[in-house]
């Protein structure tokens, strides 16, 4: 029996806070950050420990319990996207200034690619702006061995500490050792110091100057200080990689034989980059190349630019993930080593993402598109599975969590400035209704903007995994939790017209969205909420409609609008027959396609 | 020229729902299982919806998670239409096992494709089908990828593990779970009497 276990980095992350004592941990889901939580709910499980763990409504307020955990004297940590990172900057800028008392991780994963998300923005950038610490791991080993040192700089230096990993090192999994658990006893409790905690200005500018000797201090730390990976080698030409980068570095080393004649630094901590490894570097190397993701941040506190090559050279890409490939060819061109040159990949695009057969948002989507016309109407919506509405021309804008009703009232504002007219429809879902949409409809409703918003409720938080949301009463750790009425929230916000229905009864749920168009056109706001469960969640197997069989009939001539319009990827277009079929593998049966078909050719049928 | 890594890269590519992590993580457990070091890379997020999922899997000395084009020594496909797409990954002499009703036409050499790999079809959607189990297709493939990616020793590389070790993988994995286990081991099975 091995005593190694396979471990998703996210896993690995996990299994590291609870070695090293982890006490808080918070999230709001995002891929590729979504597992860490529910990793550490595993463990804490396994393991017995008091931990508490749990989703925040949203990513600023997770920050914030766990911030306050940490100057409790705890070990705590957060974990989100990049883009979260955006949502909490505001208490990140703060927490710098002031500090910690326990170790304090921000785990915010990148995602280079972007493989699942609306930017591919550079969290170290983030950590440079708010001037705290970051380090870069490259595997998910590294990612588990990086909490450790996380948590010892943190409290060394009385500083919240950002982890940055990525995609490539979130989900990817490696064989990897349990370690022990470190115990913690910690029993201080929070030490009143106002001028530290509830700071004032003139006690920010003392704090700004003492966070900047932090990061003096800091960029000297020995045991942060960037790894020389080929040790003995006497060359003139170097290598200075981080994060996945560094992983990829290390193999394409090896296979074009480079190991004795170029060397190769891995950066642990790219913000702030050790003094003596940048005097070092470029007194010792006559060409530098720098491959990081995505943005050159080690690269621009490289001061000496006339040897350094890197994204400001134009030698490496400043967008999009650095592939392996990529890596091969930069490495061949900064080394004049030849490197196999494989084919390129093909153009054609593989299938693209769609919402699940027997989603509810599909139907609901179609409701919208029958109900109010996209021709004379604006769609707005917003960020979570149903963002794949867009397949289905029912949306047309996806900004940012929230944005969906502030662009909606953006939209009536200026349209009626203009003296034109125009139904707006908003779609929100569930999960995202509570992180940002509650402000910017209590917005909306003051400023009396009209337009009709969909709360696409199927109780869950799909796209990241279905973690619980605020309304279903359960916690991370599958305890009950508090519950929060989506409708009393609406009502109380002084929303008049706020009805449910559900989107599997098509016909039912038109008429409601044509009642609502109605109402906002003259009285103001309507909110639909449209509930089914969604398919992916198996907590609620039991609130779903039995199946319902169907099978086209003979009269379909493959007219092709219910792939278009419906984008079912059970119903598949047979190209010899000139009709469409239903994929039996894929159907759920909900049974919304019987309502699609014009031509009625979708029946429903008598289980044999 | 570059000297080959030793160890082995798998691709494996199909479409969300279909169960690419879970052959993926079976694998990567099988090769913990023979104590050999192991990366694998995933997709998840809005791509799982319905879209092309793939994996990469290293098993041996790597550091990287990834493969690089013209590096895979076997593509394990869940679904057909994703061989045109991900054929470049493969290396001169490699094998492919995928799920299709028949074999492809001879692959477009004008786009750099590589030739002369073994290809290995099984129409995995029908058996499943038979079974009365749709979810099957997964552990099907991957006991006929035991089957045929062994039988092609000599031209290309063995899979790095056998068959029995894959079984002692997913016993490992659904434990007690008896109803899981039962049906994966059947599947597992069909796949692999297929390909002897």
């Amino acid at each position: 029996m091995s005593s190694r276990v396979l471990m998703m980095g996210n896993d690995a992350i996990a299994r590291g806070l609870v070695e090293n004592g982890c006490a808080v941990a918070t999230s709001y889901p995002g891929t590729p950050a979504s597992e860490i939580l529910p990793a550490v709910v595993k463990w804490k499980k396994e393991l017995s420990l008091p931990l508490h763990a749990q989703w925040a409504v949203n990513e600023k307020i997770a920050f914030e319990i766990a911030f306050a955990g940490s100057i409790a004297g705890l070990r705590t940590m957060v974990s989100m996207k990049q883009v979260g990172l955006n949502v909490a900057a505001d208490p990140l800028l703060s927490a710098a200034y002031m500090g910690v008392k326990g170790g304090f991780i921000v785990i915010c994963a990148d995602d280079p690619g972007p493989h699942s998300s609306q930017t591919e923005q550079d969290s170290r950038l983030m950590a440079m702006f708010a001037k705290v610490p970051v380090l870069d791991p490259s595997t998910p080993r590294e990612a588990k061995e990086f909490i450790a040192l996380a948590y010892e700089l943190s409290e060394a230096f009385e500083v919240p500490v950002l982890l940055r990993p990525t995609t490539r090192v979130c989900h990817a999994s490696q064989d990897i050792a349990l370690g022990d658990l470190l115990r913690i006893e910690r029993n201080g409790g929070f030490r009143k110091e106002p001028t530290r905690w509830a700071a004032t200005p003139k006690f920010r500018l003392l704090l700004h100057r003492g966070l900047n000797d932090k990061l003096k201090a800091m960029a000297v730390y020995p045991q942060t200080a960037p790894r020389l990976l080929s040790p003995g080698v006497t060359a003139k030409k170097a290598v200075v990689t981080s994060g996945v980068a560094a992983a990829h570095t290390k193999e394409i080393m090896d296979d074009l034989h480079l190991r004795d004649s170029c060397a190769v630094y891995q950066v642990l901590q790219p913000y702030p980059l050790h003094t003596d490894f940048m005097r070092t570097l470029l007194g010792t190397y006559d060409e530098i190349l720098v491959l990081e993701e995505t943005t050159g941040v080690i690269e621009m506190q490289l001061a000496d630019r006339s040897k350094v090559r890197g994204k400001m050279s134009g030698a490496v890409p400043e967008a999009g993930e650095l592939l392996p490939e990529h890596i091969e060819r930069i490495i061949a061109d900064f080394t004049g080593a030849s490197a196999e040159t494989a084919a390129p990949p093909p153009a054609a695009a593989g299938r693209r993402p769609s919402l699940c057969p027997g989603c509810p948002h599909r139907a609901s989507f179609f409701a919208i598109k029958k109900a109010i016309p996209h021709s004379r109407s604006i769609y707005t919506s917003d960020i979570g599975c149903y963002t794949l509405g867009l397949n289905l021309g029912a949306i047309d804008t996806a900004l940012c969590m929230g944005a969906s009703v502030s662009q909606a009232a953006g939209f009536y504002h200026a349209y009626r400035q203009m003296g034109k007219e125009t139904d707006i429809v908003a779609t929100i879902g569930d999960s995202t209704f509570f992180h940002a949409g509650i402000p910017a409809l209590i917005d909306a409703v003051v400023q009396d903007a009209r337009f009709v918003l969909v709360v696409l409720d199927n109780s869950t938080t799909a796209m990241t995994g279905n973690q619980p949301t605020p309304a279903t009463g359960i916690g991370a750790c599958g305890d009950v939790t508090g519950k929060i009425s989506i409708e009393g929230l609406v009502k109380s916000c002084g929303v008049a017209f706020c009805k449910e229905g559900n989107p599997y009864r098509v016909p039912h749920f038109v008429a409601l969205l044509k009642e609502a168009r109605e109402h906002s056109r003259t009285h103001g706001l309507a909110v639909v909420i449209a509930r089914y469960p969604c398919l992916m969640d198996k907590r609620s197997k039991e609130e779903r409609l039995p199946a319902v069989a169907v099978a086209i009939s003979e009269e379909c001539d493959g007219c092709g609008y219910c792939t278009k319009e419906f984008e079912c990827p059970a119903l598949e277009p047979d190209e010899a027959a000139k009709k469409v079929r239903i994929n039996r593998i894929l159907c759920t049966g909900c049974g919304v396609c019987l309502h699609v078909c014009p031509k009625r050719s979708i029946e429903g049928v008598e289980r044999a | 020229m570059p000297e080959e890594k030793t160890g082995q890269q798998i691709f494996l590519s199909g479409i969300g729902g279909q169960g690419i992590l879970f052959i993926t993580r079976l694998l990567a457990e099988t090769a913990i299982h023979k104590e050999l070091p192991v990366l694998t890379s995933e997709t998840h997020g809005m791509a799982q919806r319905g879209g092309t999922v793939v994996s990469h899997l290293k098993v041996g000395c790597f550091t990287s998670p990834l493969i690089r084009p013209g590096r895979a020594d076997g593509l394990l496909l869940l679904k057909a239409e994703n061989l045109a797409q991900h054929r470049f990954y493969l290396k001169p002499g490699g094998w492919i096992v995928m799920n299709a009703r028949s074999l492809p036409p001879a692959p477009d050499t004008s786009a750099g494709a590589v030739l002369h790999a073994a290809i290995h079809h099984i129409d995995a959607d029908r058996l499943a089908e038979e079974t009365g189990n749709p979810q099957s297709v997964n552990a099907i493939m991957l006991g006929f990828a035991a089957a045929r990616a062994s039988a092609s020793a000599g031209t290309t590389p063995a899979l790095f593990c056998s068959a029995e070790d894959i079984v002692a993988a997913i016993h490992q994995r659904f434990g007690q779970r008896e109803k899981l286990l039962r049906s994966a081991l059947e599947a597992f099975d069909l796949g692999l009497r297929h390909g002897r």
